[in-house]
């Protein structure tokens, strides 16, 4: 059996340089929310499904429950907490609160980091192509309805001010 | 759920793999994009003592074309390939089984080569290698080696790697001219395990058609261009001899009755693509 040793874990969460202790067998998600606090990330099914601990590793949305601490040393971490700036909603954030498109919130943290990474690559998606992005996602309260339309309409407002 | 402790090893090359794996054997597992991988390893179901972690191999992060064949290295994210601009013109089978593939989020970090490395009987990326008989390319200390992927594939998670084998790269077969390609799936929800997929390719003279997500591997067959009352049964013959079973998401009939309906769909579109490639 393998000795449980830590090591250092150096990223940049958010924009900031952190560090943090890990094993090798730490997940992201635990790393993030037990050893930096940064519990915005929410943890579900631990294996893939739930897209709850989606967060973007080098601006990439990506699952963190289905990633070593370990694997993210060095790079960029970028997580709900960074979606605000100076205490203001970004405007995916925004629109989700104009649009409902959240009730308990569980699932939200997640849904907003692949939004964010998917809105980048394709800036004037189709509804079909919102509800492909977003069928990584579990959502039980909302139905996906008010989520799609935030969506599209910060993918419209921002094609307006483009 | 935690996976149980392991040593990890960020790998800088193929040689330093090829020396690891050599040194721990079945010990080891090579972490590439972790998407089936650290599934298991929370889950306990695998308990490896180390994890070689190649996704940092700059030299192993690649998608090119190469000798009449799409070549991706161990490191290279199926995103990678998705998103790239000429893919429909390359391999447009991959084009249309992309959208089948677990989520968005998921395909940015797994890889090509590890989904044919785990080899689920349920996975497109294999069944597309099946169908357009495609190539491994394994390495080890003792230099590499090259088998078709009929000879890869052996069974429920099983291959013909060698435990100090590493997949250096997976060839896909470039589109042929005057060939339709087409993909058809069944999941209970969009991104699940296929229930049963269909790959088909139609050329002037053949008909080529791959089944995943029934048998214990992905299994092709290869017909002439059958008429449509021979063809049904032709179709019909190979989903019998598919072995399907049981199980907890469908019934072996379930199953049987898929396969007709997804193959000749699959058929008929890749057919008629192959009409509009000719025309």
């Amino acid at each position: 059996m393998s000795t449980e040793k830590t090591q250092r874990i150096r990223c940049t969460l958010n924009g900031r340089r952190r560090e943090g202790t890990a094993e090798s067998r730490m997940l992201l998600s635990d790393f993030l929310r037990h050893e930096l606090g940064a519990t915005g990330t929410h943890v579900g099914c631990e294996h893939g499904v739930c897209g709850a601990c989606t967060v973007r590793i080098d601006g990439v949305a990506s699952r963190s429950c289905l990633t070593l601490a370990v694997q993210v040393d060095g790079r960029g971490v970028d997580t709900v907490e960074g979606l605000a700036r100076d205490g203001e909603l970004g405007d995916l954030q925004q629109a989700f609160r104009r649009h409902h498109a959240l009730q308990c919130g569980f699932c939200t943290a997640g849904i907003l980091m692949s939004c964010a990474d998917f809105l980048e690559r394709v800036p004037d998606p189709t509804e079909q192509q919102v509800r492909d992005m977003l069928s990584g996602h579990l959502c039980r309260c909302t139905g996906y309805t008010p989520i799609v339309q935030a969506v599209l309409d910060v993918a419209a407002s921002r094609n307006k001010n483009t | 759920m935690k996976p149980a402790a392991f040593d990890y090893v960020r790998l800088e090359d193929e040689a330093q793999a090829c020396e690891l794996l050599a040194r721990h054997g079945e010990e080891a597992r090579i972490l590439a994009g972790g998407q089936s991988l650290i599934t298991v390893l929370n889950m306990r179901l695998a308990q490896p003592s180390v994890l070689l972690d190649v996704s940092r191999c700059e030299a192993l992060d690649y998608v090119k074309v190469a000798g009449g064949m799409l070549e991706v290295g161990a490191a290279a994210t199926q995103a990678s390939v998705e998103w790239r601009p000429g893919l429909a013109g390359e391999v447009p089978l991959l084009t249309c089984a992309f959208p089948y593939i677990s989520h968005f989020q998921v395909r940015n970090r797994g890889t090509v080569c590890g989904s044919v490395a785990h080899a689920d009987p349920s996975a497109e990326l294999p069944l597309c290698l099946a169908l357009l008989g495609g190539e491994v390319v394994l390495s080890s200390r003792r230099g590499r080696r090259t088998l078709p992927a009929r000879d890869f594939f052996q069974g429920m998670l099983t291959t013909a790697r060698a435990s100090d084998e590493l997949i250096a790269c997976v060839r896909y077969p470039l589109r042929a001219a005057g060939t339709g390609y087409a993909f058809e799936e069944f999941s209970l929800r969009h991104g699940d395990f296929a229930i049963a997929a269909c790959a088909a390719a139609v050329g002037k003279d053949a008909i080529r058609l791959g089944v995943g997500g029934v048998a214990d591997r992905p299994t092709v067959v290869q017909w002439p261009r059958l008429p449509q009352r021979e063809l049904e049964t032709a179709i019909n013959d190979f989903a019998w001899t598919l072995g399907a079973q049981d199980d907890a998401h469908a019934s072996a009939a379930y199953r049987r009755r898929l396969v007709r309906q997804l193959a000749a769909r699959a058929i008929a579109t890749a057919a008629a693509r192959a009409q509009g490639d000719t025309a």
